[in-house]
């Protein structure tokens, strides 16, 4: 089972973000990048179809910026090609649009029998770039997926809905699948071995193909979201608290 | 890379440390089982282990996970009777070999994680490493700021940086070496994690990154000693780092200060009229047999009104807080095996020795310590301080 896992960077949240004066988008300048966790979760999975059935795992990222220890990190955990996307202006970070354009073009001389990718991506939690770079491709998407099996030539991939429900879908193959998680958390991968993967060198650096996309979607402004009046916390004995929630019901108009 | 039998595997134990080879004379007498704190609920505790690998059952060794129950704490090495360095060698190699193989709780996962990432445990930003100095009431100078060369590079540690319960000790440090008049300052946002504790838990790799950060940043300043308030700083520099090229004088708090003794005491306002027990950290004292023992309590017993009592365990006997090893990021784990957690019998012997304040000196204590006064139900009855805390009660307000 030859995969390709396509892996977002977006912002690490322990630092805090900024909203950029000027631009009234996220201040970049600052922000320090990880990859996406369901991405994450997209390679584990592409790591535990390789140890079941055999086949490559490629892992592909577009050069946003602090992308080469993850890269060498999926190297040590077993990805066999990891393709670094390169371009003008990709610090400022690159729509959904261009991302499944751009995949789109760079797969193109990459056949596999999956692409996976995270769901959706914590930074803007649209989840488009699976189902469009599907669209573009004409292959089948399926979302949310928690577990992939090999059947017969397709996949048989678990599906979770609202409410507790989850469904088996069979796939063709080719196909895209978002990945909600993989069956077990991501691994852990000892720091020799990345420190080993770095010393090997072995990213493909890939120019970014042109697309031009229009996206008809423009961020006007960015905010913090703003806080409400804190909770009151009412204080003394019994009897003075239940005065007192009277006295605010009454004051609401909720009691008479 | 992963270990094909159990003789390979003690091939990679005897390399591991100078005294590797003392495994071959292991007597199976089982000291080391008794004394383990967690022995009893491993599958194989250490003289078990080598008997397994003796037998070739490596496959029996890798399939258990209860090696992850080793809080490195050195009891079993400190009681060997052919002195095998069980704690470095045997119990940390092997837990090397879980990570390689993969077999590794979700909880450490994290914290190796974190210290990978941002060179904390905690997973908290490392630019914010030196924040809690900005409530302290005295200045804390960071390195990189400071125009001047400085006596003393006080290394703060994971704990003492971020936790909000440790900061406590580390203002209280601060406090006391500027009442000293110690020309000190700390590293900030360029100090990384020890290292320590990710190698005990297998992890060299990362001890050896994390380690790297930290020598390349303390090269960078003029300093005459590093003090540090975590034994597991303390431990790592003054036996490990050196086999990285940096080899500087390093010395424990409770050190530093019992050399100032004679100024601390003219310091003294207020007298603390308690009894109270101390606590010997592991990597303290028998880790390597760093032996600080006496300079703790000699502290203790300099401030006015305080009554030193002995715990039935300790100095050489003291029994882990759980904390070292990997310990103070598996306490889930710990719990979900043994249903016991070490700080509870701690603070009962702490109680039984009739002690109102149980004293400590590593950063892990304060939070583990008064998590288990509270799940024994005896809060209100012991407090936990650290050494230091003490100190700075008896000389301010």
């Amino acid at each position: 089972m030859d995969s390709v896992v396509l892996i977002k960077f977006v912002p690490d949240l322990v630092e805090d973000l900024e909203i950029d004066p000027q631009s009234g988008l996220l201040d970049r300048s600052f922000l320090r990048l990880m990859p996406n966790e369901l991405d994450d979760h997209a390679l584990e999975e592409a790591l535990l179809l390789k140890e079941r059935y055999g086949g490559t795992v490629t892992v592909i990222t577009v050069d946003t910026g602090d992308v080469d220890e993850a890269l060498y990190t999926a190297v040590a955990k077993g990805a066999d090609r990891v393709v670094k996307v390169t371009g003008e202006g990709f610090d400022q970070g690159v729509t959904d649009r261009e991302l499944a354009s751009i995949f789109h073009e760079v797969l193109r001389g990459m056949p596999c029998e999956l692409i996976l990718t995270g769901t959706q991506a914590v930074d803007d939690l649209d989840g488009f770039v699976g189902a469009m770079l599907a669209e573009r491709m004409g292959l089948p998407y399926v979302g949310y997926v928690t577990k992939v099996e090999s059947q017969d030539g397709t996949v048989i991939v678990r599906k979770e809905y609202p409410g507790g429900l989850t469904a088996e879908i069979e796939v063709a193959t080719p196909a895209v699948l978002g990945i909600q998680a993989a069956e077990k958390p991501p691994r852990y991968v000892v720091t020799s071995k990345v420190m080993e993967a770095m010393k090997s060198g072995s990213i493909d650096e890939v120019e970014a193909p042109d697309v031009s996309v229009e996206d008809g979607v423009t961020v006007s402004r960015m905010s913090v979201p703003e806080t409400g009046a804190r909770a009151e916390m009412i204080k003394g004995s019994v009897q003075d608290v239940a005065a007192a929630l009277a006295r605010l019901l009454r004051d609401r108009g909720v009691i008479a | 890379m992963s270990t094909a039998s159990s003789y390979e595997f003690l091939d990679k134990v005897i390399k591991a440390t100078p005294d590797g080879a003392y495994i071959r004379k292991c007597l199976q007498c089982g000291t080391c089982s008794g004394i383990c704190p967690y022995g009893f609920a491993m599958d194989h505790p250490p003289r078990s282990l080598i008997a397994a690998l003796r037998a070739d059952d490596w496959h029996g060794v890798l399939e258990s996970d209860t090696i992850w129950l080793c809080v490195s704490c050195f009891a079993c090495a400190s009681v060997c009777p052919v002195r095998i360095p069980l704690t470095r060698g045997l119990l940390a190699t092997l837990k090397t070999e879980m990570l390689v193989g993969g077999s590794i709780p979700q909880e450490l996962q994290t914290a190796l994680g974190n210290s990978r990432r941002y060179g904390n445990a905690l997973g908290e930003s490392p630019r914010k490493r030196a924040d809690w100095t900005k409530d302290c009431p005295v200045p804390v100078p960071v390195l990189a700021n400071h125009k001047e060369p400085v006596d003393v590079l006080w290394f703060v540690g994971d704990y003492g940086s971020y936790h909000p319960r440790v900061q406590l000790v580390s203002r209280a440090m601060a406090r006391v070496l500027h009442a000293l008049g110690v020309s000190f300052g700390i590293l900030g946002p360029e100090e990384n994690s020890d290292g320590d504790t990710q190698a005990f838990a297998g992890e060299w790799g990362l001890f050896e990154l994390l380690a790297r950060k930290n020598i390349k940043a303390m090269t960078k300043y003029a300093f005459d000693e590093i003090i540090t308030t975590d034994p597991h700083a303390y431990n790592a520099m003054k036996h490990e780092y050196p086999r990285l090229g940096f080899d500087r004088p390093v010395r424990h708090h409770t050190q530093f200060l019992l050399d100032r003794i004679e100024s601390l005491k003219g310091l003294f306002r207020n007298p603390l009229p308690m009894r109270v027990t101390y606590h010997d950290p592991c990597y303290l004292g028998r880790a390597n047999e760093n032996n600080i023992y006496e300079e703790p309590r000699q502290l203790l017993q300099a401030i006015p009104g305080v009554e030193l009592v002995e715990m039935s365990h300790n100095r050489a006997l003291s029994i882990c807080c759980g904390g070292g090893g990997g310990g103070m990021w598996l306490d889930g784990f710990s719990w979900e095996k043994a249903h016991a957690r070490t700080t509870e019998w701690r603070v009962k012997e702490a109680i039984a020795a009739g002690a109102q304040v149980l004293a400590v000196a590593c950063s892990y204590e304060t939070p583990r310590f008064e998590d288990a006064v509270k799940s024994t139900g005896n809060e209100g009855k012991l407090v936990v301080k650290d050494v230091v805390e003490l100190l700075a009660e008896a000389m301010f307000e």
